[in-house]
């Protein structure tokens, strides 16, 4: 670096041109190339942050904090937050839960594919369809509640649908594939040859699992939990068409959506939006910091 | 050294089988392994010589046959019941742990006092040469240093038994030669009992006390690395000591240990190694060696010089006879590509073999 | 994995086993009670309906205007496709090829959209796209739709450009290949799969995608999923049977689409975006 400011000194006017510069920070031809994404995400996705970022604090009314006092004041507001967190903490530790012991035992299959299809496929479908689908299965003369009468489990049709658990189901159907499919990829990963070294060492079963494969699967497990918790927080159209969409299931993005196309008050709409994108990365934030601590532990915890 | 292996007096396998699919199978393995050797499972890959060694760690179920350790039959047993120690191809090292938690992992899990597992890890460090790099994580060592956290994290433990499952294999030519010796000395050093997993016979030859030949899930042969080098019983032992020419011919006559093939219009002589008969196809095998340029006349073959390098002292090529068949050789002089020439073996440094055992 | 035979092992494989098979059993009898249910002439307080038709459909087609709603779906689909396929692919280019400064910040600017999910920053972008007057129309639509398919085909893009040799290149230079040449007969025959690969994940994503459509399409401009939602939302006043029908069109229109992608895809690449993630 000095070597090049030096030589600049000496020849001003036959320095290295702006071209030559450029290239030396790796900038040629081909780097412009991603100029034009670049400039799609800027304009549609950092602009519209930011702007309604801005928008935010120009409420139509009152001070410009005062779209966030409206919110934190009222419980109409606040306690979306709430119902939020309630729906997508306990089905997001859940899916996690349940996708563990799964891909353990899917990762010796030697035909995963088919598996693997028909868990893509409730994602491919989406949570509008399933929301659908839902009203039927799980509604009162459904097939869900049916099987159960059938089998005497119960004597009254369980209530399903248009409350808290028709949300919880759909985020189950939709992120336990979700979930399950991103710790496979992460179990399958780790090299089986650590297992077996493990187990020569004299290690359990059990002992395997808690001192091999979760320390060196705790990463993944973090960054698959942000990821499931994200998607379930964001919950919209089944919070919509298979919960109370006034009542227990009033999560942030339907205060968000009413506020804006139908108050059509988009500086509140997006006051809201900037919460919940806060409270995400709060959470996701929380969840690296203690990848962060977790991972320290074990490096240079050694006694002596 | 407070490392202290674990005595015992026999590892027995008794028809040991492991049938899954043809690939890497055991179709009737026995052998036994005395206290304080060092033996070398040779063979190509998907010989056998792994599933053997994973079958013995208790890695893979045997599907028939047992494995005993003197009195105590411990093919039942679940790996970490049964205590050896073993080295990995790909080391195995846990990404997560330090050198000294790695080499600790074992004791540890048989709850070992912590002031016990840091002395004898730094013993374990000590005999292996690394006991500088105890707080290091696996990820920045380089190969020949990870090798040798392996080598200690399996002898900490005291095990009875050290299972290697060609652990030089992902080293450079350098180093191998290096760890090599590491290896010998540290078998010596403790008085260990090592089984050796290789495909590389040099390997098997200058670290072995005996070499176990495997091919197609049977062992072909088993003997001190002299035995093999100079007497294989099998024409595949032959191939892997080094008899790169193999000729196939008629029997056409025989004596108490001598037999002579008819190859296309030559004859070739040569010692028996396995019993043939008038008649049937044999083979007869010739290290590069032992082929040399010469007169033609009796174990001599015309053939054109396709190749030739120099190698310092002599030249190696390749050439084929009349009948197509091609042979290494060797030459102390000069000879022109595409020239004919007359290679001849000694009949007493050529082994023939009945064609199937 | 080392097998184990004790009792409580197999216990748990058991229970585990259970659970998949129980999440699968309710997965395809919610599927199948939607087609059922499509099918039927009456179905009230029974196992099965009363009698099937296969009238619900012509009347789903002109009721909601299928017809309609499907060319839009697929005129969409399809300019997202070449334009995230084309600006997803040269910019994946550069970003394999080249290190440069400020390599990193561009990296999160195209990882975040894939991570932050579509109604968090849909509201903005929605509001925005409102004031430029484009919310409502076509081209609004296929602008949402590319926030995040343009960063999803750079990320799938990236591992495979880099595994491709840059000496392959090097080599079409010095046998003589320009530019556009070399573009032509060595990177294009070379890229192809994986090209395919992601736009058949980016067409089967934004047939798929609800919110950002839902957000910004208007009356003219609305694809299939959207036009699913209001009509579920306004349940009451069709048939259930209509809209369970237009429910199996959308399914069959998507599952098609996944079927194919699945012949140049691995399942669990819909999920994991890359093979390795090149940045978290």
């Amino acid at each position: 670096m000095t070597m090049t400011v030096s030589a600049e000194k000496h020849h001003v006017e036959s320095g290295p041109s702006l071209r030559q510069r450029l290239a030396a920070q790796g900038f040629d031809a081909v780097t412009l190339l991603v100029i034009p994404s670049f400039v799609l995400l800027a304009l549609l996705f950092i602009y519209p942050f930011a702007y309604g970022l801005v928008l935010s604090f120009e409420p139509k009314a009152g001070s410009a904090w005062s779209n966030y006092v409206r919110f934190f004041t009222d419980p109409y507001f606040y306690s979306t937050i709430w119902k939020t967190l309630l729906l997508s903490v306990p089905v997001t530790v859940l899916n996690l839960v349940f996708s563990l012991p799964v891909a353990f035992r899917v990762r010796l299959l030697y035909r995963q594919r088919l598996l693997t299809t028909i868990l893509v496929i409730p994602i491919t479908l989406g949570t509008v369809l399933i929301a659908e689908g839902l009203l039927n299965y799980l509604g009162p003369q459904g097939w869900f509640n049916r099987a159960l009468l059938a089998i005497g489990l119960i004597d009254h049709p369980l209530r399903l649908v248009h409350n808290y658990w028709g949300v919880f189901a759909s985020l189950v159907i939709n992120g336990f594939p979700f979930t399950f499919l991103l710790v496979l990829s992460y179990v399958t990963g780790i090299d089986p040859a650590l297992e077996q070294a493990a187990a020569t060492l004299g290690a359990s079963a059990r002992q395997r699992f808690t001192h091999v494969y979760l320390p060196i699967l705790m990463p993944g497990l973090a960054i698959t939990f942000c990821l499931s918790f994200v998607q379930a927080f964001s919950v919209f159209p089944s919070a919509v068409l298979l919960g109370e969409p006034a009542g227990e299931t009033r999560v942030m993005s339907i205060a968000a959506y009413q506020a804006a196309f139908e108050e059509y008050d988009y500086s509140l709409a997006s006051a809201i939006a900037m919460i919940m994108g806060f409270v995400q990365l709060a959470i996701v934030i929380g969840m690296m910091a203690s990848r962060g601590l977790f991972y320290r532990g074990p490096a240079t915890g050694a006694k002596g | 050294m407070t490392i202290a292996l674990q005595k015992f007096d026999e590892l027995r396998l008794e028809h040991v089988r492991r049938e899954f699919g043809s690939l890497n199978a055991l179709k009737d393995v026995t052998l036994t392994v005395k206290r304080g050797e060092f033996i070398a499972l040779l063979g190509p890959s998907g010989c056998g010589k792994s599933t053997t060694l994973n079958c013995i760690a208790g890695l893979l179920p045997v599907t028939g046959g047992a494995i005993w350790l003197d009195k105590r039959r411990i093919d039942t047993l679940r790996p970490e019941e049964r205590g050896f120690g073993m080295v990995f191809q790909s080391y195995a090292l846990f990404p997560h742990l330090t050198v000294k938690q790695n080499v600790g992992f074992g004791l540890k899990m048989r709850g070992v006092s912590k002031a016990e597992i840091s002395r004898k890890v730094d013993d374990a460090l000590a005999l292996v040469r690394l006991s500088g790099q105890a707080q290091k994580l696996p990820g920045q060592l380089s190969g020949g240093q990870q090798q040798r956290v392996a080598i200690a994290r399996a002898i900490v433990i005291e095990p009875p038994l050290v299972l290697m499952d060609e652990p030089l294999s992902n080293l450079d030519a350098k180093l191998r030669l290096e760890m090599r010796a590491e290896i010998r000395r540290i078998h010596n050093t403790l008085g260990a009992t090592t089984i050796y997993v290789t495909h590389d016979q040099d390997e098997a030859l200058s670290l072995a006390d005996r070499i176990v030949v495997l091919k197609d899930g049977i062992i072909r042969q088993v003997g001190t690395p002299n035995d093999l080098y100079e007497r294989p019983e099998h024409i595949d032992v032959a191939d892997f000591m080094g008899f790169r020419n193999r000729i196939k011919g008629k029997v056409i006559r025989q004596t108490n240990d001598e037999a002579t093939l008819a190859v296309g219009d030559s004859e070739i002589t040569g010692l028996l190694r396995t019993s043939v008969q008038n008649g049937s196809e044999a083979y007869a095998a010739i290290r590069a060696d032992d082929l040399i340029t010469g007169d033609p006349g009796m174990n001599a073959f015309a053939a054109r010089i396709d190749t030739i390098e120099y190698r310092g002292r002599e030249f190696v090529g390749t050439a084929r006879t009349m009948d197509g068949i091609d042979l290494v050789f060797r030459s102390d002089h000069a000879v022109d590509l595409g020239a004919t020439i007359h290679l001849r073996a000694a009949p007493e440094r050529v082994l023939v073999f009945s064609e199937t055992m | 994995m080392i097998r184990d035979t004790s009792l409580r092992s197999k216990l748990w494989i058991t229970a585990v086993w259970a659970l998949v098979g129980f999440f699968i059993l309710n997965l395809f009898a919610m599927i199948a009670s939607v087609v059922t249910s499509s099918f039927a002439t009456r179905w009230l307080g029974t196992w099965f309906p009363a009698g099937w038709t296969a009238r619900w459909y012509s009347s789903a087609w002109s009721e909601f205007q299928l017809g309609d709603v499907l060319l839009v779906t697929f005129e969409v689909v399809g300019a997202v496709v070449v334009i995230s396929g084309l600006l997803g692919v040269t910019a994946a280019y550069a970003l394999a090829r080249r290190e440069f400064t400020g390599k990193k910040i561009i990296m999160l600017v195209i990882l975040l959209p894939l991570i932050v999910p579509p109604i968090t920053f849909g509201i903005p972008l929605a509001t925005v796209l409102y004031q430029t007057g484009l919310a409502g129309t076509f081209w609004g639509v296929v602008a949402a739709n590319l926030v995040p398919t343009v960063p999803f085909v750079i990320l799938v893009m990236i591992p495979f450009i880099e595994q491709i040799d840059p000496r392959i290149e090097a080599a079409a230079r010095v046998f003589g290949a320009n530019t556009f040449k070399l573009f032509a007969h060595v990177l294009m025959p070379l890229l192809l799969p994986g090209i395919l690969a992601a736009l058949l994940l980016v067409l089967v994503r934004t047939i798929a995608m609800f919110e950002l459509t839902f957000l910004v399409a208007g009356p003219t401009s609305q694809t299939l999923v959207v036009a699913l939602y209001y009509a579920v939302f306004a349940a009451g006043v069709r048939a259930v049977q209509s809209i369970d029908a237009m429910a199996v069109v959308y399914m069959v229109t998507t599952l098609i689409w996944l079927i194919v992608a699945l012949r140049f895809v691995n399942p669990t690449q819909i999920v994991t975006r890359a093979k390795q993630q090149p940045a978290h």
